[in-house]
């Protein structure tokens, strides 16, 4: 059973677009917040909310590869390996993951706290390779001590969707000296000036 | 030529993505001086400017708003904001730092095409983007740039953000469309053009990010400013993005016609490693190859296609010679398997048959005549796809095989790559 307030917000955000259909990947992503993956049930309650079959929901949900049908870990480690990563040593990267965290590609690590997979799917960080997203936030120009570093901290950092505002919180609290990287403010990640 | 901050001028100033920061650095005049004009006076300064869309196809956007149908409403501005190409980074940069300045963009064209919605589309991947904007658009509202009746002028505008899950296709604007609708994001066929027919079947008119931003700086210092910029057929500048195997990689805006020798050597800090550059690419994935000797053409639409590629998205991606040319097209191949929307058989099939193919030379079980075979598929699926995603799945692949032949020849004589990596030194 969803919660009252993604319920809500699920119909909130229907009366918003000129038909409520459009509010279909609105609702996915509210539900992922919130219970970290998305069920057949939970896609039962969003066609109920928005009014529209549920095969609609379930055909339209099946297209987009970042909604999760199944938990997964607390955290969520991408590491792209598309061809300008590649030319930046992702390759080395991600057998290096595979090393630390001594499970596969797709797969959990034993404690549950974290799922990790390689992506051909280019992330948006070319300038920064090799580069990873943790639970969709940046991290880049990696070294191996800076995986490690990042690791060990996912270990005891709960899951985005656990903390109090899902989708405004910062997974993993920023490393000692390093300003945050959340939208409004310190966005820009280093070495992506334009001009010196 | 070289180095000419417009949109990236003010992208030192700290906090910049804070209303009132941005408002210090004259942000929204462009939109106040937007208001005080006719829309179709926009139009026309717009289409005098010569801007042309930065998101990849480079269609003049004066143009493009003008093929609205008269007098039917409602129409809708559509902002695309699903930039997925490999090798382009430069609308997370524009959206990162000067959220407003794009959301002014947005502003001021849905202003010119009198729409009253307005949709930026942001792919999924991009959580801190969605929420630098989301902030924007919080804070705009609040000061009456967004709503009814904005800053007392009589004209209401409303913008929604939507995210999108995952998909590269949704970059695509007849799939974007689709998408924002609620459905599977799979192109649509035109005619008829969005203009006409677009999302819920009503005029629209979509736009790059980068070419939003621009929009601004057109209105306050004129069209003959902005003209004055660039090349005859390539006005103003670029966000150009350099990655791979340079020094300096990042983004560059750069006056139009400045020669690729000095984005790679200069700005991106050269070839890295004191190495020899071997290849490079100038519009990201989709784009075919081009050789050093290629190094003194302008950055501009029209002399990078004269060479044998296309500018795109403006992505620089750099090659050195230490790269197996094989395993990169095979990267960009398995790129357009995965993200082919599956819609169509030509493109579906073909790129899911060039991925295996490409996978037995890195697997050293490739013949001879697997390269023909390549060109083959190749062949069969550019220019019968049912959207540019198929089609620009075979350049790169092509152009590679054209250039690097011997690359090929070499993997499948030595079964398997010649190109032994070195783990440790590979990564920086």
């Amino acid at each position: 059973m969803l919660s009252k307030e993604t319920a809500d917000r699920i119909r909130e955000s229907a009366a918003r677009y000129p038909s409520k259909q459009s509010a279909i990947l609105p609702a996915l992503w509210a539900v992922q917040h919130e219970q970290g993956y998305v069920t057949q049930e939970a896609m039962g309650e969003i066609a109920q909310h928005l009014g529209l079959p549920a095969s609609l929901i379930e055909a339209t949900s099946s297209f987009y590869s970042m909604f999760l049908t199944r938990p997964e870990g607390r955290h969520e480690v991408v590491i792209c390996v598309n061809a300008p990563c590649m030319l930046r040593g992702a390759d080395e990267m991600t057998a290096h993951i595979e090393r630390r965290l001594g499970v596969r590609d797709g797969q959990t690590t034993p404690d549950g706290a974290i799922t990790w997979h390689s992506t051909i799917e280019c992330l948006g960080g070319c300038g920064g390779a090799p580069m990873m997203q943790v639970d969709h936030r940046f991290e880049e120009d990696l070294t191996y001590e800076k995986v490690d570093a990042i690791f060990e901290r996912l270990r005891s950092a709960p899951a985005p969707h656990e903390m109090g505002q899902p989708h405004k919180a910062l997974a993993v609290p920023p490393v000692k000296g390093e300003k945050a990287r959340s939208g409004a403010e310190g966005a820009r990640p280093r070495g992506r000036k334009t001009q010196q | 030529m070289g180095l000419k901050p417009i949109l990236t001028k003010d992208f030192g100033v700290e906090n910049l993505a804070q209303l009132s920061v941005y408002e210090h650095t004259g942000g929204y005049t462009g939109f106040k001086k937007a208001l005080g004009m006719q829309p179709d006076a926009l139009v026309d300064l717009v289409k005098a400017s010569g801007l042309r869309g930065r998101g990849g196809a480079g269609f003049p956007t004066g143009n493009k708003w003008s093929f609205l149908p008269k007098g039917m409403y409602p129409r809708y501005l559509v902002c695309n904001a699903d930039e997925s190409e490999p090798g382009c980074f430069k609308d997370r940069y524009l959206i990162e730092t000067s959220p407003h300045q794009v959301l002014e963009g947005v502003m001021i064209a849905a202003y010119a095409i009198g729409s009253n919605l307005a949709f930026i589309y942001i792919r999924g991947e991009y959580l801190p983007q969605y929420e630098a904007l989301e902030g924007a658009i919080d804070e705009a509202r609040k000061a009456g740039y967004l709503g009814k009746n904005v800053l007392g002028k009589g004209y209401d505008l409303d913008v929604i953000l939507h995210r999108g899950a995952g998909a590269y296709i949704c970059g695509e604007e007849t799939a974007l469309l689709t998408s924002l609708e609620g459905y599977r994001g799979e192109p649509r066929l035109k005619p008829p053009f969005p203009a006409i027919k677009g999302l819920y079947g009503k005029p629209t008119v979509v736009n790059n990010v980068e070419t939003v931003s621009n929009l601004p700086h057109i209105i306050l210092n004129g069209a003959e400013w902005f003209s004055a910029m660039g090349t005859p057929t390539g006005k103003g500048t670029r966000v150009w993005c350099i990655s791979g195997h340079v020094n300096k990689p990042g983004n560059y805006e750069l006056e139009n016609g400045t020669p690729i020798r000095e984005l790679i050597e200069v700005h991106g800090g050269g070839v890295w490693k004191n190495r020899k550059l071997k290849a490079f690419q100038p519009g990201g994935a989709s784009m075919m190859v081009l050789l050093p000797e290629h190094l003194d053409v302008a950055l501009d639409f029209d002399a990078i296609a004269k060479a044998g590629s296309m500018a795109g998205a403006g992505a620089m991606v750099v090659m050195d010679e230490t790269t197996c040319m094989v395993d990169a097209a095979r990267r960009y191949v398995k790129f357009f398997q995965h993200e082919s929307c599956g819609k169509c058989t030509p493109c579906r099939e073909g790129t899911f048959w060039m991925a295996n193919i490409f996978d037995t030379f890195e697997g050293g079980t490739a013949k001879g005549t697997d390269i023909d075979l390549l060109l083959d598929v190749g062949y069969n699926i550019d220019g019968r796809s049912f959207c540019p995603l198929g089609d620009a799945s075979t350049w790169f692949p092509r152009s590679v095989i054209k250039y690097f032949r011997d690359e090929f020849e070499q993997h499948v004589a030595e079964k398997g790559c010649p190109f032994k990596k070195v783990p440790e030194e590979a990564v920086a």
